[in-house]
């Protein structure tokens, strides 16, 4: 599924890379803690987080990550932002929880 | 693809430094972009340069978080990438602890960030074909991986 039907079905607000939407979510990843996302996420997955810090931008770019999904209306901060533009990065934000979310793009992915 | 076939298996293509600096959380995972960006241009294969990645992020981010500075060095052969984190901090004492999954002497807020889940070491060295790891007490700690660029092990990783 395109990252741009995935914003489209869960009404996401696109914080960076609104032109980075056309790549491919095969799976995805949740949870707040970065190096079990280093070791356990896959490439093309999108992670679902409420982390809001710079160091996300690194971890999703090293990862070959599709996209960041921060979750329950957590805002990311300024550098993060400025970050995700130069490596690429997809940031979207989400009124939901990271359980509906996941819940959501589980059902979506199937 | 790097084409390896008439080199000779030690001889080294692309070696490089990085500084890093301990508590320079905004700059951390720069290291590993870095050295990411080398292999790509390398046409290395996409899963090696992943893990060579991954591993250089954990070992530049306990430098960030545990140490006053450091270095990232990496050396590409036809064979392996070598890479070594050396760093200037407190050490470690007891290294066999420090890598069990799950031991952290992170503070708090290094935790509230995701950071200090005890989780970097063993990751580093279930991520790479060799690890070794030395450390000083006062004076630092040295952790050294190799990611083999044409081995059945690495393949199945
Ligand atoms: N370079 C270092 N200098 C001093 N102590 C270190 C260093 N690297 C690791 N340690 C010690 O070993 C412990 C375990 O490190 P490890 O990377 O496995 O987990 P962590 O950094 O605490 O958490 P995580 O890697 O999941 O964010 C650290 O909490 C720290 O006490
Ligand atoms: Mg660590």
């Amino acid at each position: 599924m395109k990252l741009a039907d995935l914003v489209k079905e869960l009404s996401l607000e696109v914080k960076t890379c609104k032109d980075g939407l056309q790549r491919d979510v095969d799976s995805g990843y949740v949870s707040d803690l970065l190096s079990d996302v280093l070791a356990n996420s896959a490439k093309d997955n999108i992670w679902i987080t409420l982390q809001t810090h710079i160091n996300i931008v690194a971890v999703a770019s090293v990862k070959g990550l599709a996209g960041i999904i921060i979750v329950a209306s957590r805002q990311p901060q300024e550098d993060t932002l400025k970050k995700a533009k130069v490596e690429k990065i997809p940031i979207m934000t989400t009124t939901k929880s990271a359980f509906e979310v996941a819940g959501k793009i589980y059902q979506l992915l199937k | 693809m790097l084409n390896t076939n008439s080199i000779p298996l030690d001889k080294l293509i692309v070696e490089g430094i990085f500084p890093l600096v301990g508590g320079n959380f905004a700059k951390a995972g720069e290291a590993s972009i870095h050295l990411k960006q080398k292999l790509t241009e390398l046409g290395l294969n996409e899963d090696i340069v992943r893990r060579a990645a991954i591993v250089t992020f954990e070992a530049e981010m306990n430098v960030i978080i545990y140490a006053v500075a450091g270095w990232l060095h990496y050396y590409v052969t036809p064979r392996q990438i070598k890479i070594i984190v050396q760093d200037m901090g407190h050490g470690i004492e007891n290294i066999e602890l420090a890598l069990q999954e799950g031991y952290s002497t992170a503070p708090p807020w290094v935790k509230e960030m995701g950071w200090g889940s005890g989780m970097g070491l063993p990751n580093m060295k279930r991520t790479s074909d060799e690890f070794k790891i030395d450390s000083v007490v006062g004076e630092g700690t040295t952790v050294e991986m190799i990611i083999y660029l044409n081995n059945v092990k690495a393949q199945n990783k």
